[in-house]
């Protein structure tokens, strides 16, 4: 009897573990059998005006590229501060606040960006959108380095100091170099998160149909653009939207498996 | 140098606490005439947008305005009143010589946030926690190690996909099922479950390691069975954690936006059965925050405050009462 509710109970356990892999391969199948059915490799040479995606592409880059040049220094000056600096109660309320933010709904993190910087400069922007990104970012990006530095070892800060260099030299030249990899891989993964995200640039960047580098205007976006896609009645925009997403999937997991791949390798 | 750096580490740090006051204080002051005028009765009116006749002598006390609402209940809700021009709201909101104005309230996004959410963790629970028994106490180490990464790019998933997959391919099946509509609580509910899968499987899978192996040798010397080990020694020791691990799951689900746009139907009508359609906050967000403006703008920005603070509180106690106490 013990045995047989152990048998039961393991199975039910494979059998979660099975549903669980077949949602991911149902998603995949879906998105490789639609989305390779309408891809064609004019989509990366036109814009969205005339049915390609190119604009759209280079728009999310751009607008995730920002957010990282705005989020990373600050993500990771931050956890610096509260691994290396910061000692006592502030310190570890900042980690806390941090890991809130983590969590906090994307859509309000868009609301909060509309309402002091789309309101005030009079409209949506590009630079509206990346800074919603970048505040997606910033806690990703604080704990990823306050991880990664609080496994460097003690002597190699002990060691450096001994040797006469000043504080931020050594968190420079030593923490941070010991910790890169971590730090990298963690940087790609907040990357591979935000350049997938639809919410906070909804109402931030919008989205555009044209080509543009103009940060000041409605910027375009992939995701924005397939959520305008998908709800449109035609199956031409429809299977535009499959497209986009099977686009958009593979750059997300090529760059979340590349962050693992530098792991494991320097592992 | 040392003392730029410093600072600059610092105030980096302090802009963490400087964002999160300032949301809080945004959308405060953005849902200000929302709050004022609704009062905390937002939070227990079903109509949305809905446009009331005034008593013949206008009266600006707030509570008879919701006694107007109140005794219209009655009225089928007109679903074109979402399309409502709202120029003409701003219009009919100067409160001294019109004869209708616009109310908002905000019970059937709360409910729908609330009940998808649940839908979501009762549908993911049993799945999460067999994926975390299976990756942390079953499957050989090369297996898991294959499977946990598999489960992991399920999360990296962006969840505009996880909407169009289920609405074009997960909800037609739902819906032959359980019948009623194709968009609805219900599948929404299930979509996002499937969304929060891998979240809850990957952190309660990380409490259970946290067991330590002596435990679990003792109880296997005794003559345990897996399921037993399983049973009293691992679940007891990291329960607090697997807690934890499923408020947080519950916090993400609360604020998730794209997989439930796609599936819940989007219509501010409280629904009567699990298959009806309905509206979440945050796509009620999503959906009308571009057209809205004046005092529509700023109800929406009541429903994002309401939103921010249920999922401030609820992964504060998941973080700090659970996981920490985990850990």
């Amino acid at each position: 009897m013990r045995l047989l509710i152990n048998k039961i109970f393991l199975s039910l356990s494979v059998l979660s573990a099975l549903i669980g892999l077949a949602f991911l391969g149902w998603i995949l199948t879906t998105l490789f059998i639609k989305g390779l059915s309408s891809f064609h490799f004019s989509l990366f040479l036109n814009d969205l005006i005339d049915g390609g995606l190119r604009n759209l592409i280079i728009g999310q880059f751009i607008l995730a590229g920002l957010a990282s040049i705005i989020g990373i220094p600050l993500g990771m000056a931050a956890g610096i501060y509260i691994q290396e600096y910061g000692q006592g109660k502030y310190a570890s309320i900042i980690r806390d606040l941090s890991d809130i933010m983590m969590s906090a709904p994307s859509i309000v993190i868009g609301a909060f960006v509309y309402a002091v910087v789309v309101v005030p400069t009079g409209g949506t922007s590009g630079f509206a959108g990346a800074i919603a990104l970048a505040i997606m970012m910033i806690p990703v990006v604080i704990s990823t380095t306050d991880n990664m530095l609080s496994l460097v070892p003690r002597e190699l800060r002990e060691a450096g100091i001994a040797l006469g260099a000043s504080k931020y030299k050594v968190i420079i030249d030593i923490v941070i170099k010991a910790a890169k990899v971590g730090i990298m891989t963690g940087i790609l993964l907040a990357f591979a998160r935000i350049i997938g995200e639809t919410a906070p640039l909804l109402f931030t960047s919008e989205t555009s149909n044209y080509f543009s580098l103009n940060l000041t205007e409605s910027f375009p976006s992939l995701t924005v653009s397939i959520y305008d896609l998908a709800n449109e009645p035609e199956e031409a925009s429809r299977d535009l939207a499959w497209a986009a997403s099977f686009i958009l999937t593979v750059l997300v997991l090529i760059i979340n498996l590349s962050g693992r791949f530098i792991t494991r390798n320097k592992k | 140098m040392e003392k730029i750096f410093q600072k600059l580490s610092l105030s980096s740090a302090s802009l963490v606490f400087v964002l999160l006051i300032g949301i809080f204080i945004t959308l405060y002051t953005a849902a200000k005439p929302a709050i004022d005028e609704f009062g905390f009765d937002f939070i227990t009116n079903p109509d949305w947008n809905k446009e009331v006749a005034l008593n013949p002598a206008p009266v600006a006390d707030m509570t008879n305005d919701m006694q107007i609402t109140n005794e219209d209940d009655d009225t089928i809700l007109d679903e074109d009143d979402m399309m409502l021009d709202d120029e003409d709201d701003m219009m009919l909101d100067d409160e001294d010589d019109s004869v209708t104005k616009t109310i908002y309230g905000g019970l059937v996004p709360i409910i729908g946030t609330l009940l998808t959410t649940l839908i979501a963790l009762a549908f993911a629970l049993p799945i999460a926690m067999g994926i975390a028994v299976f990756l942390a106490e079953i499957a050989p180490k090369n297996i898991a190690n294959v499977v946990g990464i598999a489960i992991e790019l399920l999360a990296a998933i962006p969840s505009i996909i996880f909407g169009m997959w289920g609405l074009y391919y997960f909800a037609p099946i739902i819906s032959d099922l359980f019948g009623g509509y194709q968009v609805s609580l219900l599948t929404a509910g299930l979509v996002l479950g499937v969304m929060v899968l891998p979240f809850m499987a990957a952190i309660t899978r990380d409490s259970m390691n946290t067991t330590p192996n002596v435990l679990k040798e003792s109880a296997y010397a005794l003559g345990a069975t897996k399921f037993e080990v399983i049973k009293d020694i691992i679940f007891p020791f990291s329960k607090v954690g697997i807690i934890g691990s499923i408020i947080l799951a519950l916090g993400r689900a609360l604020g998730e936006t794209m997989a439930v746009a796609f599936l819940i139907g989007s219509i501010f009508v409280l629904p009567q059965k699990i298959t009806d359609p309905t509206i979440s906050i945050p796509v009620a967000m999503a959906n009308n925050f571009g057209e809205a403006s004046g005092l529509g703008e700023s109800a929406l920005f009541y429903l994002a405050l309401i939103l921010f603070i249920i999922s401030f509180a609820i992964i504060s106690i998941a973080k700090f009462y659970f996981l920490k106490k985990a850990n």
